[in-house]
């Protein structure tokens, strides 16, 4: 299986009046063809943050650096060693990274780049389509402008088998209809298959699915988390799903990392992560989560520390049971939990659970 | 009065007893209508609801949007009037009282709702959105007065008092639900009506509202109506639960039964599309 995303030290940067804030910092991962990925976190964790900067849509301001390169062996022009790469502009030439791994390095990518890049390569769906789809336009027509901005010059009747295409492989009922169809038309379930169909539509290998299923009926929920899995074993599609839910997590993910505070704090197989949490993070969060039994409720005490006011050590520590002096001195680098089966945690006690 | 209604503990007059309420809504209401089959007429949002909930109890109800947990929730308080059908609170005629009646006992019906940012007012300091309720009901009541209840109502709830004299905006999302819950109980109601009061926050600070609302229900022996999408949410708090789609209750009963041996489709349905955690050793 090849590696489609590599992030290394990821890291974002904002700025607000009291200085620089690191809503993502040193972020690391990979991400094979047809893998699934989920960042696990709570609103604040940076996991929405990390998607952006992947997309080139950071807020105004924001600055990113770290690599993450995007390998495609599939039909875009990149030739096997990825260095079949133009040169668009003077001012983009100048990023000093070596381009020793090879594919595109996203956060130094020309606005240029990213556009050509955004729908082809990388494309993303989001918790609410209502407020990515045009309310004013009818959803055939807008996956046909997906097809268009990648591939101008398409006979009209093209771009209509296409589109239809698009909303079958998003298993659309009756795709003709729903095409001629406007986003108020259609239910929340059917809305997300088009944004599916949407952003599939141009054959990107990554897809970036930001809370898609948050604001859906647990129904439709399933339909959609299905769908997605179908998506990825036939479209070799690689997945970076963003989810508060740990249940939604394990559900589609083989591979887990839990965000607090902006960094990685455990990551590793789902079975492992949710088995045997190394963070006392994780535990709490697993502890919190509400199962279908009748389990004592038990919250996490505290609140996430604000990003400019983050404790010198582990962010979690002022609200961990297991806290000890040694949590505040630095900030804990991710542990092997075991032996190298890549269950990792930023815990300076992990190391000692195997 | 006709027929039997079967009190749910103890054989006790139940605090709040509903029979066969309906309403139902012109479809072609607004513009952004779902199109979706909807050919006219009317729709009936609620269907021929009938529960009891005890003193005390706290009674789950599951569904999806669109289902007509929210309406019902709305007919309860009174904030809209149903088509047909009969509420007693405490015995009482509730659909049928009127100015004084009407104002005791709707004092003794509160809510809490989802999007605690929304039903709080930014311009509001939060010791007045607190006492808001005893300052029309008890207007006789000083000022300071007021504000000293509202300081231990906010204590009860889990923030300092402090919190009086700052504005909703200071507070994240939790701390708001907080208030809200406050502001819900500062007239000692019996009975609590809570829509979705979690669904907007994150799991750890879910637990908190959800472990909250629980003891404040065992500290002002509330009984509570702990409307959800979501099942899981439920199981937590609910002694019985009722599911709930198109109107109707398709099933109701104790809520382990509910939630281990579904007899209903539906609900079926909805426990086999609830996402797992893998079961693991972090268990305390």
């Amino acid at each position: 299986m090849g590696t489609r995303l590599e992030l290394r030290d990821l890291t974002v940067e904002l700025p607000t009046p009291t200085g620089w804030v690191r809503p993502v910092d040193s972020v690391s991962f990979a991400l094979g063809e047809g893998e699934a990925l989920a960042v696990v976190g709570e609103s604040g964790s940076g996991k929405t943050m990390l998607a952006l900067a992947l997309m080139g849509l950071l807020p105004p301001g924001a600055r990113a650096a770290g690599d993450a390169r995007l390998q495609d062996a599939s039909a875009n022009g990149n030739g096997p060693a990825g260095h079949a790469h133009i040169t668009p502009a003077p001012s983009a030439s100048l990023s000093d990274s070596p381009r020793h791994a090879s594919g595109k390095n996203l956060l130094t990518a020309s606005p240029a780049e990213m556009r050509a890049l955004r729908g082809r390569r990388i494309a993303m769906i989001f918790q609410e389509p209502m407020t990515a789809l045009n309310p004013m336009m009818r959803a055939g027509a807008q996956i046909a402008e997906a097809i268009r901005a990648h591939e101008r010059g398409l006979a009209a009747e093209e771009v209509r088998r296409r589109v239809l295409r698009a909303l079958e492989r998003a298993a659309v009922p009756e795709p003709e209809r729903r095409a001629r169809q406007y986003p108020h038309e259609l239910s929340g379930g059917l809305r997300q298959r088009v944004m599916i169909a949407m952003a599939l539509a141009a054959g990107p290998g990554l897809l970036i699915a930001d809370e898609p299923t948050t604001a859906l009926d647990v129904t439709a929920q399933k339909q959609i988390l299905d769908l997605l899995e179908t998506l990825r074993r036939e479209l070799r599609l690689s997945l970076l799903f963003i989810t508060h839910d740990l249940g939604v997590a394990a559900r589609v993910a083989e591979r887990v990392g839990v965000m607090y505070a902006g960094r990685i704090v455990e990551e590793g197989a789902a079975t492992d992560v949710f088995r045997r949490p190394a963070h006392p993070y994780t535990t709490g969060l697993l502890r919190a989560a509400p199962g279908l039994g009748r389990n004592k409720l038990e919250s996490i005490p505290g609140t996430v520390p604000p990003l400019n006011a983050l404790p010198p050590g582990c962010a979690f520590a002022p609200r961990c049971a297991l806290h000890a002096a040694a949590c505040d001195t630095a900030v804990p680098e991710l542990i092997s939990v075991r032996e190298d089966d890549g269950h990792r945690a930023r815990c300076i006690l992990a190391g000692g659970k195997a | 009065m006709s027929g039997t209604v079967v009190a749910a503990a103890n054989g006790a007059e139940p605090l709040l007893e509903v029979r066969n309420l309906r309403k139902s809504f012109s479809r072609a209401s607004g513009p952004l209508s779902v199109a979706e089959s909807h050919a006219g007429g009317l729709a009936a949002a609620v269907d021929g609801v009938s529960f009891t909930l005890a003193r005390g109890e706290t009674l789950g109800i599951v569904g999806e949007s669109g289902c007509g947990k929210t309406t019902l929730a709305r007919l309860l308080l009174r904030l809209i009037e149903p088509d047909s059908g009969e509420m007693r609170f405490r015995g009482q005629d509730w659909l049928g009282a009127r100015g004084a009646e009407l104002r005791t006992l709707r004092r003794r019906i509160q809510m809490v709702f989802q999007d605690s940012a929304a039903s709080l007012d930014p311009r509001m300091r939060v010791g007045t959105i607190v006492g808001e309720p005893l300052a029309i009901h008890e207007p006789r009541l000083p000022r300071a007065g007021r504000l000293a209840r509202a300081g231990a109502m906010l204590e009860a709830a889990g923030l300092g008092h402090e919190a009086l004299f700052r504005y909703p905006h200071e507070f994240s999302g939790g701390q708001r639900q907080r208030i809200g819950i406050a502001r819900a109980l500062i007239l000692h109601p019996e009975l609590v009506v809570a829509d979705e009061p979690v669904s907007a926050l994150d799991v750890s600070v879910g637990a908190q509202i959800l472990e909250l609302l629980d003891r404040l229900r065992r500290e002002f022996s509330l009984s509570l109506l702990l409307i959800s999408h979501s099942l899981p949410v439920v199981a937590q708090l609910a002694t019985r639960v009722a599911v709930m789609q198109r109107g109707r209750f398709v099933e109701m009963g104790a809520a382990e039964q509910v939630l281990q041996s579904p007899q209903h489709t539906y609900t079926r349905e909805l426990l086999a599309a609830v996402p797992r955690i893998p079961a693991g050793d972090f268990s305390p």
